[in-house]
């Protein structure tokens, strides 16, 4: 199912847009142009993040600190390479990024270690970074529970996500 | 924050090479530029498509429809938002734009939500009940496509890039059940020990 999702979207889309009578070709060609817009926005983020998070990853002290803290995760059968993913996810939107790379790379995608961390890269949002802008915008000053109810929600989604992993593919 | 992390990252990682008698530090340090490339082409090609293939979808109006049709449930979420007002359609359109991977079309929705949403609370300065089930939503984000995370299985060589979408696609739903529930439990909570 997960394979022709995608094709079926489009071809739907564009089905609906011939009988809408839309220009598709130039609205297409328009989405386009803002999605070079918005790459050229992300890269000096994307290579800042890289180059800070490829030198820490090759130090091996997450791995390090990993191997000290593996009895801990053993018993909660939480795969340790993804905990750097799993604590980046909530704060920032491109390094998360560039850690999931770096885990994909590492362990290939199809792994058990790539799957996981893929569902956990495409199932949750960025919580700190959204809180603080969209309560930053109007000058809200008392966020209450609303952070704490956002990293319960994304741990949740960490979990989730393992369950998920395990039952579909293993 | 992300000053202390950046800078907090290169010092960490400099210093623990050092340590470790890492011969290929400055290799290391000189070479990551061409992984920020590689990435930045693989990403963008598939923005590309997905932003054309949603512009067609915009334009023809079917964002519109399915936001239409959210718009009960959305209601249902909101108890506090009266009947008709505008709040109602910015927040379905943020979480139309979401789901179909357009982050960065749904921000201008949830910034115009949260002006909304603060109107509706008497322009207070403290969160209201809505503001908080909102920004759950939006950080729980139920995406059907996750259209980053399929670029990079790509870029890694995956021989299935599209297979984690059902998987992420249930986690997500899942996921977001549980965040609007506990968002319910902490409001009530919240309530009896404030008020």
């Amino acid at each position: 199912m997960s394979n022709y999702l995608v094709p079926i979207m489009v071809v739907f889309i564009i089905i609906y847009g011939l009988y809408k009578k839309i220009d598709i070709f130039d609205t297409f060609i328009e989405g386009v142009k803002e999605g070079i817009n918005v790459t050229f926005k992300l890269f000096p983020t994307i290579f800042a993040m890289v180059i800070a998070i490829t030198i820490l990853t090759n130090s091996n002290i997450l791995l390090d600190i990993g191997k000290l803290l593996n009895p801990l995760f053993k018993f909660l059968s939480f795969p340790s390479e993804v905990l750097p993913l799993a604590l980046m996810k909530p704060v920032s939107g491109s390094s998360s990024i560039v850690i999931l790379n770096d885990i994909l790379s590492r362990y290939h995608p199809d792994s058990y270690i790539g799957r996981i961390s893929s569902v956990i890269g495409g199932s949750t949002d960025t919580t700190i970074y959204i809180i603080s802008l969209y309560f930053g915008s109007i000058g809200i000053k008392k966020i209450k529970y609303s952070l704490v109810v956002g990293l319960i929600a994304d741990l949740l989604c960490i979990i989730i996500s393992i369950i998920v992993i395990n039952i579909l593919f293993y | 924050m992300i000053n202390y992390i950046w800078s907090f990252f290169i010092l960490i990682g400099v210093f623990y090479s050092i340590y470790k008698g890492d011969a290929n530090l400055s290799n290391t340090l000189l070479t990551s530029g061409k992984t920020a490339i590689d990435m930045i082409f693989s990403i963008g090609s598939i923005i590309c498509l997905w932003l054309g293939i949603m512009n067609i979808a915009k334009k023809s109006g079917l964002l519109d429809i399915l936001s239409n049709k959210l718009s009960p449930l959305v209601r249902l979420l909101f108890p506090e938002i009266p009947k008709g007002d505008p709040a109602i359609g910015y927040i379905s359109l943020n979480i139309v734009m979401n789901m179909m991977g357009l982050g960065n079309a749904a921000t201008p929705f949830g910034l115009k939500t949260m002006k909304e949403l603060k109107r509706l609370n008497n322009n207070s300065d403290v969160a209201s009940r809505s503001m908080i089930t909102f920004l759950v939503i939006n950080t729980a984000s139920v995406t059907i496509i996750p259209t980053t995370v399929i670029s990079l299985r790509v870029l890694n060589g995956s021989s299935n890039p599209n297979e984690i979408i059902s998987s992420c696609i249930i986690t997500t739903f899942l996921s977001v059940v549980l965040a609007l529930i506990i968002d319910r439990l902490f409001y009530y909570l919240w309530r009896k020990r404030y008020v």
